[in-house]
């Protein structure tokens, strides 16, 4: 049996879990305990601690695990463990809560100092009226031409669909060009 | 969907650099905050907009106007703020004129030789780059950017490029905790954008500043030009906070220094996984039938 992993990171409330539970074949593994802090409290009763956890099953011999990061800081001791032989990665961010924007970039560089695979950055909550729109996102983030800013919806599943295809896209194209 | 968001999670100039390269047309409003008792997604009070402290409007990326709420920024104020028209000659006219156009009276004071067309524009020019000069010193304030909103047609409007505007500023400024936290780490490299002849057509920079760009390569630290040009840290940190800021330049990664980002004391770089293009293909095949 082969496994492969990508990683689904992000700033604190930013959407990796429920992305992660729209497309997991299994209830999503979670590792949550009741928020203490009085920001998170607000955005939601309990935060991811060291991971969540999906599957999907390609067949007898593949599955692919999907790994949610804890978005606080204080966790970030598990990142690199988690970045440990991903395939790739997605970095979530909220496009209505411009202040994680400068976290979301920090994460970002992050995880591309951990390991030099192709990511893309998933735009997450386009479907709320404060949604900043992918444009200026990238031009906020400093996100290059050449790396995908996709529009996402984490409670869709074709939309959380579209953002893994496309972060498998540029896996192949990789390997295309180092091939 | 207006861009929305406060001051505090971003510094004006990246703000008003965000409008330029994006090419934006309207008007950004900032307006006075207040304090709603309420957290935000990373712990600050959160804050509602109140009165409009100042708007400032653009077409394709360009700034156009500018005005803070506590200025008139009429024709007459302006031309009398620059010199152009007395203390006395603006009461005048302000009492001649009350219904009258900034676009009109522009032609009849021109008509009345009481100034030139070059006056009026370098008036306007001038006003709009103090207004927008003092503002970006905010440090928060909730703002809003409208698409498409621009002032009124009676209003004459001035092309004006922001990059010039920042860099002036980020001469003048001397706030060394600001510096040191745009630019923590001079062990960052220097590239320029894309399109650096287009960014960097009509600009006027001091000499420091062409030192520092004749060396911006991703292979030199930032400490190492402050080295070549015999600049200190805080010189050095102020020349290229004014580039970066103005778009000029971006900070990258020295290649050599990839592997450190993660902080010191921490393992080597973890393994790419060694999967075949097969595998990629059934993970293709299997998300699309989900």
């Amino acid at each position: 049996m082969q496994t492969v992993k990508m990683v689904i990171t992000g700033p604190f409330s930013s959407g990796k879990t429920q992305f992660i539970q729209s497309i997991s074949e299994i209830d999503v593994v979670r590792t949550d305990e009741r928020i203490t802090g009085d920001a998170e409290q607000i955005e939601k009763e309990s935060t991811t601690v060291a991971m969540d956890f999906g599957r999907i099953t390609v067949d007898d011999d593949l599955v692919l695990y999907l790994f949610g990061t804890p978005g606080q800081r204080r966790f970030d001791f598990m990142w690199e463990i988690l970045a440990e032989g991903m395939l790739g990665f997605v970095v979530m961010v909220d496009s209505t809560k411009p202040e994680t924007f400068r976290e979301a970039k920090s994460i970002l560089e992050t995880f591309r100092a951990y390991a030099p695979t192709p990511y893309v950055v998933a735009a997450n909550k386009q479907d709320l009226t404060d949604a900043w729109n992918v444009d200026d996102l990238r031009i906020a983030l400093r996100i290059e031409e050449g790396v995908k800013l996709l529009p996402c919806i984490a409670n869709d599943k074709e939309s959380v669909k579209d953002v893994l295809l496309e972060l498998l896209y540029s896996i192949l194209e990789e390997m295309e060009a180092n091939s | 969907m207006p861009l929305k968001g406060n001051l505090r999670d971003f510094t004006t100039t990246q703000l008003l650099n965000l409008i330029n390269l994006a090419g934006k047309t309207g008007t950004l409003s900032i307006f006075e905050g207040i304090r709603t008792g309420e957290k935000d997604a990373i712990g600050q009070e959160k804050m509602k907009a109140g009165s409009v402290r100042a708007l400032v409007s653009f077409k394709v990326g360009k700034l156009i106007a500018a005005t803070l709420d506590n200025q008139d920024g009429n024709l007459v104020s302006v031309l009398n703020k620059a010199g152009k028209l007395t203390d006395e000659q603006a009461r005048i006219i302000r009492e001649r004129a009350k219904n009258t156009s900034d676009k009109a009276l522009a032609l009849l004071l021109i008509n009345a030789n009481y100034v030139t067309q070059k006056d009026i524009v370098s008036s306007i020019q001038q006003h709009i780059e103090d207004v927008v000069y003092s503002l970006l010193d905010w440090q928060e304030g909730p703002f809003q950017f409208d698409d498409g909103q621009l002032p009124g047609n009676d209003r004459i409007l001035v092309p004006i490029d922001l990059e010039n505007l920042i860099i002036r500023w980020s001469r003048d400024t001397h706030e060394i905790d600001r510096l040191k936290a745009q630019i923590p780490n001079l062990d960052m490299g220097l590239k320029f954008p894309e399109n650096p002849r287009e960014k960097f057509k009509g600009i006027h920079l001091s000499v420091e500043e062409w030192r520092v760009v004749s060396f911006v390569n991703p292979q030199n630290t930032i400490k190492q030009i402050a080295k070549a040009n015999n600049m200190s840290d805080i010189e050095i940190r102020r020349i290229v906070y004014g580039l970066e800021q103005a778009g000029l330049v971006e900070l990258v990664k020295p290649p050599s220094k990839e592997a450190a980002v993660g902080g010191p004391g921490k393992p080597a770089i973890p393994r790419k996984p060694q999967v075949e293009r097969g595998v990629v293909d059934r993970l293709i095949d299997r998300i699309r039938q989900l």
